[in-house]
């Protein structure tokens, strides 16, 4: 790989484009180089996803819109120990669920699901290939933000996990849709339906992950597998993408409406509060 | 198929080499969150390595409740 935050400075200067970028919070970060976007997420404990985060990604995907014809593949990972993304922030859910009026927070929470799935579907249908380089925890919005991707590379010690539903509430930035899409409606039931997580060993049996990889080597083979991406036509390539992952906007419309209709009732304040307030020792275990 | 406490042996052993604490300060019936010192997300590291290492499946609900080793080795045994 070139340079790359050299190689990043050449070409803004000679095309005023952004090819790297990193907001004040820094939630996250980009660069590219040789072709390839890599989008690092590094806010503790675990990315989770908050407004901040998600103003970040919206920046990032603008950004994204401009560099794509420069890039053939895009890598998301994390730069975090304990894993690529712990999903939503429960602690501001908590305290918009608690500081507003009911028909506020329900607002609140509808216009920001309406912003993090304009993100994940401009992710999920750029025209490059994209690749959620995962290692540990992957639960909730973090599962989300990687199903988005074309490919999943999954560190063995990886964990997936959809635990919406102890919390009175199902997944909200597009979870069920893609992984209907992608997954027979059997995994995808006792995904949602049990809150269980699964390891990268199970994911890749039942066709979620395409490569298990050893501890440490997910970005490693993420980056390879990018490389080998670059040696195809990049038109070839789009139309492809374009013609075996349509996007389920119905679908994930839906989900949204879903969403806030279950988000209005108490038990899922009751939910929030149990989880935010917990002391239990394994507040993530369904 | 390995014996019950050959199973807990194997336990502890991966234990103390993930957390990186003698072998010797982990007792098969002690609170595991307590001599270790772990989060939620630390046990769940730990059981993603006990699950690739006795190749079985462990839903994270059947250790609700479960803090000994030993404990722990039954629901592993349950599924070899």
């Amino acid at each position: 790989m070139l340079e790359t935050t050299k190689d990043a400075k050449v070409h803004e200067r000679e095309s005023g484009m952004q090819l790297a970028g990193q907001s004040a919070e820094s939630a996250l970060s980009w660069k590219l180089a040789d072709g390839v976007i890599e989008l690092a997420l590094h806010r503790g404990p675990c990315n989770e996803l908050g407004s901040a985060s998600l103003e970040e990604l919206e920046k990032f995907t603008t950004a994204l819109q401009l560099m794509q014809e420069q890039a053939h593949a895009l890598i998301i990972y994390s730069e975090l120990k304990p894993g690529f993304c712990a999903g939503a922030d429960l602690h501001e859910l908590y305290r918009r669920s608690e500081t507003m009026d009911k028909t506020e927070a329900v607002k609140g929470v509808r216009d920001f699901l309406e912003r993090i799935h304009r993100v994940l579907n401009l992710i999920d249908a750029a025209p490059l290939t994209t690749i959620a380089a995962v290692h540990g925890v992957t639960f909730g919005g973090g599962f989300e933000l990687a199903l988005a991707c074309d490919l999943i590379i999954a560190d063995k010690m990886a964990r997936f996990c959809f635990p919406e539903l102890r919390l009175g509430l199902i997944p909200g930035f597009g979870g069920i849709p893609r992984l209907k899409r992608d997954l027979g409606n059997g995994v995808v039931r006792d995904l949602l339906l049990t809150g269980r997580s699964i390891n990268a060993t199970k994911a890749q049996q039942i066709g979620l992950v395409s490569q298990v990889v050893g501890e440490g080597e997910a970005l490693r083979a993420a980056r390879a597998t990018a490389a080998q991406l670059g040696k195809f036509d990049r038109a070839t390539a789009v139309a492809a993408k374009k013609f075996i992952k349509p996007i389920p906007y119905e679908e994930l419309r839906r989900e949204i409406d879903i969403f806030c209709e279950l988000f209005a009732r108490p038990a899922v304040q009751l939910g929030l509060r149990k989880f935010v307030e917990s002391t239990d020792a394994l507040p993530y275990l369904p | 198929m390995p014996t019950a406490e050959q199973t807990l042996n194997e336990i502890l052993t991966l234990a103390a080499a993930h957390f990186k604490v003698p072998r010797e300060k982990l007792s098969p019936d002690e609170d595991f969150f307590k001599t270790l010192g772990i989060d939620s997300l630390q046990t769940l590291d730990l059981l993603t390595k006990l699950e690739n290492h006795f190749h079985v499946e462990l839903p994270d609900y059947e250790l609700q409740g479960v803090s000994d080793f030993r404990t722990l080795a039954g629901k592993i045994q349950a599924r070899l």
